[in-house]
């Protein structure tokens, strides 16, 4: 063995870490991430008396699946876009009479289609392992689970303007960016379970509303203001990233980028 | 109406360190229906910027381009859907087949008849037995030829076709000049090309713009620029222009 070669590659690493996003993230950021999640729950856990009042496998289980619908509309969007990037294809299709608008809509679409496609299969499959029924939380969930489709499409936009500002160089984030807002939309555990610096942070996400509207349908109440905060919060987030990604894309055609994405 | 493409004093700059880099410095040209007009010019002359502002994929930074006697970036929507393009550049999804591929751009244009469209112009570009393969599976020069198939699919009035032959062998790339002359004159297509191929140039063009740092240094048919210039053809034209 000859340390000099060892060293060759090692630093050849070093090069690729230095520049590369992707690689920085799976050391630090994905980590953190799952850390925060399951810390908050674990603490949680220990620390409440309500969990009686709650059947777990149904909170863990529909959380589980409801977060599925967010990240499954977020990447409709995303990696619709993406996908044209890699196969150099945006051209092609931008010069098409094809509106931005139609493009948006094509892959709100299409995200509305993955969510029923994730409810089907993730339903059946803990119906089957679990006997988790999917439909103990009624017709009443419907608008929190819309508002989960807007707010995924609508991070998905605001990935596709990012993209358009930044390149490819930036494509970790129609993976990751989701990834962010998971401890925060307090997925497993109440808002109350979070540190009050973020309680307020999380209480400004349309997700945290759903998921706290989503455990009180299942304790049987209908929470009304949460509903409404969560449309709220989603009509802001929402024109914010569609302002955004016009804004991005007339700076792309300004500046030839579209053709330099890849 | 005899001019189909109308180019007033179109400047794009793009945003640079320091001082902004001009592209395309204040051209106007008009085009005739149903010609073929070569842009030419060395890299960098800023023919693929003037044609992708035509398509309105870049917006100038100041002038004014109409198409069919519209202002493009008014009328985008109703341009596009009679104008096409085609460059060995830019690439198809790799996971569709080319017919799935094809479908999709005619269904973007709102071909009426597409089993018809996609059958009759795949025949024509000898791609038809490859109509049921993974783009992946596809050479260069089918891709180039399905991209050509792609261009023609809405029956575009005006098509668009940056370095169309570049990645072709020579005897698919005549065949691709002979049918694309032979489509023009059936169809009456008006058509702008960019070539570095300067014999396929004084083939195929009626007539020549020569670009030059973004500036138009000559206009004319093959035979008068060649004349002007005392060259024995296009090439050494070319050679003259790009080295002066």
């Amino acid at each position: 063995m000859k340390f000099h070669r060892i060293n060759a590659l090692l630093i050849r690493h070093l090069y690729l870490y230095r520049r590369s996003l992707p690689r920085v993230m799976d050391i630090f950021y994905w980590p953190v991430m799952e850390l925060l999640v399951w810390g908050f729950l674990s603490v949680w856990l220990q620390n409440t008396d309500f969990v009686g009042e709650f059947n777990m496998v149904s909170v863990l289980l529909g959380a589980l699946i409801f977060w599925n619908f967010l990240t499954q509309s977020q990447k409709s969007v995303s990696v619709a876009f993406l996908e044209d990037v890699w196969e150099r294809n945006l051209l092609n299709v931008f010069v098409t009479p094809l509106k931005p608008s139609e493009f948006l809509t094509s892959t709100a679409i299409l995200g509305a289609v993955r969510i029923l496609l994730v409810a089907i299969v993730m339903g059946a499959l803990a119906a089957l392992l679990y006997s988790f029924d999917v439909f103990q939380f009624g017709i009443l969930i419907i608008p929190f689970v819309i508002n989960l489709l807007i707010f995924g499409w609508t991070i998905g936009v605001l990935i596709i303007g990012i993209l358009l500002r930044y390149g490819t160089q930036a494509q970790i984030l129609a993976f990751g960016l989701i990834v962010l807002f998971q401890p925060l939309s307090a997925v497993f555990y109440p808002v109350s379970a979070l540190p009050s610096f973020l309680q307020s942070i999380a209480l400004a996400l349309p997700s945290a509303h759903v998921f706290e509207g989503m455990r009180a349908v299942l304790q049987g109440d209908f929470p009304f203001t949460t509903l409404g905060y969560a449309f709220l919060t989603n009509a802001i987030y929402l024109v914010f990233a569609l302002w955004f990604f016009y804004m991005m894309f007339s700076r792309a055609k300004k500046r030839g980028l579209l053709l330099k994405l890849e | 109406m005899r001019q189909i493409i109308e180019v007033k004093n179109l400047r794009k700059e793009f945003p640079a360190k320091g001082k902004d880099a001009i592209a395309v410095d204040g051209i106007s040209f008009g085009i005739e229906r149903g010609s073929i007009t070569g842009l030419l010019g060395p890299n960098g002359a800023g023919k693929t910027t003037t044609i992708q502002m035509m398509l309105d994929i870049i917006t100038p930074t100041s002038g004014e381009i109409r198409i069919f006697g519209k202002n493009m970036r008014k009328n985008r929507e109703e341009i596009l859907g009679k104008v096409n393009f085609s460059s060995p550049y830019v690439s198809m999804p790799y996971n569709l087949t080319v017919w799935e591929n094809l479908a999709t751009f005619a269904r973007l244009y709102g071909v009426s008849d597409l089993r018809g469209k996609i059958s009759g112009l795949a025949r024509q570009f000898e791609i038809e037995d490859l109509l049921p393969k993974k783009t992946s599976a596809l050479s260069t020069g089918q891709m180039t030829r399905l991209s050509m198939v792609k261009s023609l699919l809405n029956d575009p009035k005006l098509l668009l076709l940056d370095e169309p032959t570049s990645s072709l062998d020579p005897d698919i790339a005549d065949k691709t000049r002979k049918l694309l002359k032979k489509i023009q004159k059936e169809r009456g297509i008006t058509i702008l090309y960019t070539s570095h191929n300067m014999a396929e140039i004084e083939e195929l063009c009626d007539r020549i713009i020569f670009l030059q740092k973004g500036r138009i240094v000559d206009d004319g048919t093959p035979k008068q620029i060649i004349e002007k210039y005392g060259r024995k053809d296009l090439n050494e034209v070319f050679l003259h222009i790009a080295r002066s």
